[in-house]
């Protein structure tokens, strides 16, 4: 017993806690990559994540593709329209002072925000009901079905995203580009592709995000992004802005302090608990948990 | 030529001005949330509006005068209930508004309507004190405490029920309200709250709270928000293996949505409610038969919620002989015996009406009639 709470329940709010914070981690992830390799927040990101719930709310129910298929579909959806954001919003503004691109970025969220308003209503919709709901019991900590698919999709993803950054080629050229990117032009790397291949990754993992909230809590609407996303953010800042395991750990941290707060605190506290931690985060460790401090070049 | 079809136009512009005059349209204002969290209740609230109007018009209008209801859309957002108040008012001029449908928009409107002197009738609002805001708030259905008090008492009688849990929005007046009366009366009755958890408004995660319900293992799991919400949390306390536990619940419930948003979790769940589309009240039964003919769909209660805030409206109208704010104001207030769909309406000193719940069960994805209870 801790504080009159026994192991069990500890327990299950660990697990509630991991299945909300692997969302947020998805969604962080995207926020991360953009930023460190453009050093831009893309506040479209949370929107990007909507629009992918909603890819595949449209997939499964008016297209009748399986959940299984209808993911993938999503996250290419997602992928593109990144890709579309980045042509059209961002890369004119490359050369611009950052701010200009920032405040170009909340304009493409409230564009697709309210978009998606006009264009799939603001009412909430059911995610269609993909598998009966099985629930194990082990030791008085519960686990779902559902809950299970979805740390599971969302750990493949992880694993997938760091094995492209960490293993492959282009994982190395994106790493390069991050690190300095008219160094990594000499080197005859194509920058703008990289960048475009990033919007194109951040945008289907927020979109696998996406489908996994409409799966797991079976509501979504239009607005939905904006939480989400500023959570992801927070996640993101937290673990280190610009550094992918970063925002695995931010996202995680993020998931379980909610879900802590309002079980053993109180609810009202929910949203509060996400930008406390931030507020202690960056007073003690600036440039996040695994970020390392880096001067600036002068 | 030119000049005798100038004449000819004018002559007829001064006829086709001088008819509109002569039967000048009673303007009705309508605030609805046609949009937004609550639209299903919303829709519904604006179709059996319409429908009515379109019913009193063939019947030939009120006084001899044809009715013309301003729909305004408040997304369920108290802020755009209370420019919709505004706009109907100062704008449109109407000598009387039908609305809001949700009490945290009717809480926001109707102080604007005391403001200024205009009546406001809300069909649908359940929480206490919306009318206690003035004498120009009215309303049509029964409050929110009786709701809590009869699912407390058919939880301790008909479930035999002796310990209960809820989980409730502390940022929604009605879902507080709510709250607070079921857990009076529950208490009341013999029986133990034993868990006591919150949310706030738009979070769609409950595994903390559901968690903390689970260990106590209650009875029933009282749950008085709206569908969007209470098909989520239903959902998750299944997945939790929350398995004993009947859900019981308020009006909030009653939309077609809530069964694909809930799926298998909510079966067998009950919840209060103002009417029953099995009534065998001959009104019930024409209002059912016009309004599935016109909208393709069984009306909600909603529906014939706000059937029955017209007809009060057009009785008070009626009755006070003229279209005046004052006069309908005070016909309004000595509204007694009126034929409705959800029962026959008076309203007491306090602008509320006397009237029976019903309570129904979720079986097979169908609201099914269980059984009547008096406050």
């Amino acid at each position: 017993m801790l504080l009159g709470f026994d192991m069990s329940q500890i327990l299950q709010q660990l697990v509630n806690g991991l299945a909300l914070g692997s969302v947020y981690a998805l969604i962080a992830l995207g926020y991360t990559m953009v930023y460190g390799i453009v050093r831009l927040i893309n506040f479209a990101h949370g929107d990007v994540f909507m629009l992918g719930a909603y890819y595949g709310f449209f997939a499964i129910t008016r297209l009748h593709i399986p959940f299984i298929l209808a993911m993938p579909i999503a996250m290419g959806l997602a992928a593109l329209t990144g890709v579309i954001i980045e042509r059209l919003a961002y890369r004119p503004l490359r050369q611009a002072p950052r701010i200009a691109a920032l405040i170009t970025a909340i304009g493409v969220s409230l564009l697709i925000q309210n978009l998606g308003l006009k264009l799939f209503e603001s009412r909430p919709r059911p995610y269609p009901q993909i598998m009966r709901t099985i629930v194990w019991d082990v030791g008085g900590v519960v686990f779902s079905n559902t809950q299970i698919v979805m740390l599971g999709v969302a750990l493949l993803l992880m694993v997938l995203i760091s094995l492209f950054v960490y293993k492959t080629k282009t994982g190395k050229a994106l790493r390069a580009v991050a690190f300095d990117r008219d160094a990594a032009r000499l080197m005859g790397i194509d920058s703008d592709r990289i960048i475009l291949i990033t919007f194109a990754l951040g945008s289907a993992l927020a979109a696998a995000g996406g489908v996994l909230v409409g799966f797991y809590y079976n509501r979504i609407t239009p607005t939905m992004g904006t939480m989400y996303g500023l959570k992801a953010f927070v996640a993101a800042v937290v673990g280190g802005i610009g550094i992918v395991p970063g925002a695995m750990l931010g996202g995680v941290i993020m998931g379980i302090a909610e879900v802590f707060v309002v079980a053993f605190v109180s609810s009202t506290l929910k949203d509060a608990i996400a930008f406390a931690v931030l507020i202690v985060v960056l007073l003690v460790k600036p440039a996040g948990l695994l970020g390392r401090a880096v001067r600036e070049k002068v | 030529m030119l000049r005798r079809s100038i004449i000819l136009a004018l002559a007829l512009l001064v006829l086709v001005g001088a008819a509109s005059y002569g039967a000048e349209e009673i303007k009705i204002g309508l605030i609805t949330s046609t949009t937004g969290d609550t639209a299903t209740f919303g829709i519904s609230v604006r179709n059996a509006a319409l429908l009515w109007e379109k019913q009193v018009n063939a019947r030939g209008g009120i006084l001899g005068r044809q009715v013309k209801i301003y729909v305004e859309d408040d997304k369920g957002m108290p802020s755009d209930a209370a420019n919709a108040a505004l706009k109907l008012i100062n704008q449109t001029k109407v000598p009387v508004i039908i609305g809001a449908v949700t009490s945290n928009c009717t809480l926001a409107a109707a102080p604007i309507a005391q403001a200024n002197k205009v009546p406001i009738l809300t069909p649908t609002s359940t929480n206490v004190t919306v009318t206690q805001i003035g004498k120009y708030v009215f309303r049509s259905c029964f409050l929110d405490p009786l709701q809590g008090q009869v699912m407390a008492r058919f939880a301790v009688s008909t479930l035999k029920a002796s310990t209960a849990a809820m989980l409730y929005d502390v940022s929604s007046d009605y879902s507080m309200g709510l709250a607070e009366s079921f857990k009076k009366q529950f208490e009341a009755l013999g029986g133990k709250v034993v868990a006591s958890e919150t949310y706030s408004r738009g979070e769609s995660d409950f595994s903390a709270q559901l968690t903390k319900i689970k260990r106590v293992d209650p009875d029933v799991l009282w749950l008085p928000d709206y569908y969007n919400t209470v098909g989520l949390i239903t959902r998750q306390a299944r997945q939790l293996g929350i398995k004993k536990a009947t859900f019981i619940g308020v009006d909030g419930w009653d939309s077609s949505d809530l069964v694909p948003l809930a799926g298998d979790s909510i079966e067998g769940g009950y919840f209060s409610n103002h009417y029953s589309a099995e009534s065998t009240r001959p009104m019930a039964v024409a209002f059912i038969k016009a309004y599935t003919d016109a909208y393709k769909a069984t009306p909600d209660a909603l529906a014939a919620l706000a059937y029955d805030g017209c007809l009060v409206v057009e009785d008070a109208i009626r009755r006070a002989g003229k279209v005046d704010s004052e006069a309908i104001t005070s016909a309004l207030a000595t509204t007694k015996n009126v034929e409705a769909v959800s029962g026959v309406l008076t309203l007491d000193a306090d602008r509320n009406p006397i009237k029976d719940a019903v309570v129904l069960q979720v079986k097979g994805g169908k609201f099914v009639y269980v059984t009547s209870v008096s406050p």
